[in-house]
């Protein structure tokens, strides 16, 4: 039926890919504690860490926590990995959307190993972070991220990591 | 405890996110450190299963791995990150506080490598190994 092939209004579309990505990211304690949010731009993600001062690791220069951008690129290799393995059921419609919390929502990938190359000390500021999946096969993936704060083309962190892929809930 | 290991001991335990995370320094001498942080609900990273995010291991490793380079005998100045490789074992137990020890094995006039293992109450079963270099400043 030609019907049923018009496009969704861009609202429903948003409102539905939003929505997921919202209850994807506030289910994760720990996200919440560093403080970390997620931009989207169609499925496109970028990491935000907004600057906060117990974010900082040596307060005599003063720069971000290795540990924190350490975990500030794991989280975002884990949620766009997440990200790409839910989205084709959220757009297909085999996503429930009434019941998006992390018992409904599958399960989040398993880092195997993470290997962190601090390129510059993080500065006192915001930082952004994009994951590139180089590989994600149906048990494991391999993800790159990189982060950088006022250029985009100065990285101050970059990150490789291996990820056990979830299996499908029945 | 030597005024220098008293020294490196404060440093660490007053570095910001060392507090947010509520590390402790329970040992630091002559290139080996022992810190620790105890379980809480904050530092989930799965949601489903209540186990810690590796962030928050990272975290824990990469202090302790700084703190091993400080007290190494050869007495740097400084030190930071220059590359943190960590390899997770197996989930932490959730509820449990996590040790990490880290030996800094080598140090030449500009780098500094180091070896960390992280546990639970399962000492002998380690939840996470991490290697790390980081840089050396201001030796004399």
């Amino acid at each position: 039926m030609s019907f049923s092939k018009r496009p969704e209004p861009v609202q429903v579309v948003k409102q539905r890919r939003d929505g997921v990505l919202r209850a994807l990211v506030e289910g994760v304690p720990y996200i919440q504690f560093l403080g970390i949010r997620f931009e989207r731009r169609g499925d496109e993600l970028t990491g935000l860490l907004p600057f906060n001062d117990t974010l900082i690791g040596n307060p005599l220069l003063p720069a971000l926590h290795g540990g924190v951008t350490a975990a500030f690129l794991e989280m975002t290799a884990i949620v766009t990995l997440s990200w790409g393995l839910i989205w084709e059921d959220m757009e297909s419609g085999a996503l429930d959307l009434d019941n998006l919390d992390h018992a409904h929502l599958p399960r989040l990938p398993k880092t195997i190993d993470f290997t962190v190359d601090y390129l510059r000390s993080g500065l006192p500021r915001d930082a952004y972070a994009r994951a590139r999946i180089n590989r994600s096969g149906r048990r494991y993936a391999s993800v790159h991220v990189e982060a950088w704060q006022d250029n985009r083309a100065r990285l101050f962190a970059q990150a490789t990591g291996h990820f056990v892929i979830p299996r499908r809930q029945g | 405890m030597s005024d220098k290991t008293r020294m490196a001991r404060q440093f660490i335990q007053a570095l910001p996110h060392a507090v947010a995370l509520g590390m402790e320094v329970e040992d630091i001498e002559r290139g080996t450190a022992v810190v620790s942080m105890a379980y809480d609900e904050r530092f989930i990273g799965d949601p489903v299963t209540k186990v810690i995010h590796g962030g928050a291991v990272s975290a824990l490793m990469d202090t302790t791995c700084g703190a091993a380079v400080m007290s190494h005998p050869t007495n740097p100045a400084g030190t930071a990150t220059m590359d943190l490789r960590i390899e997770y074992l197996r989930a932490a137990r959730p509820g449990q506080r996590i040790r990490t020890t880290a030996t800094c094995y080598h140090v030449t006039r500009s780098v500094a490598f180091v070896r960390a293992t992280a546990t639970d109450d399962d000492a002998d079963n380690p939840v996470a190994t991490a290697t790390g270099t980081f840089t050396v400043e201001g030796k004399r």
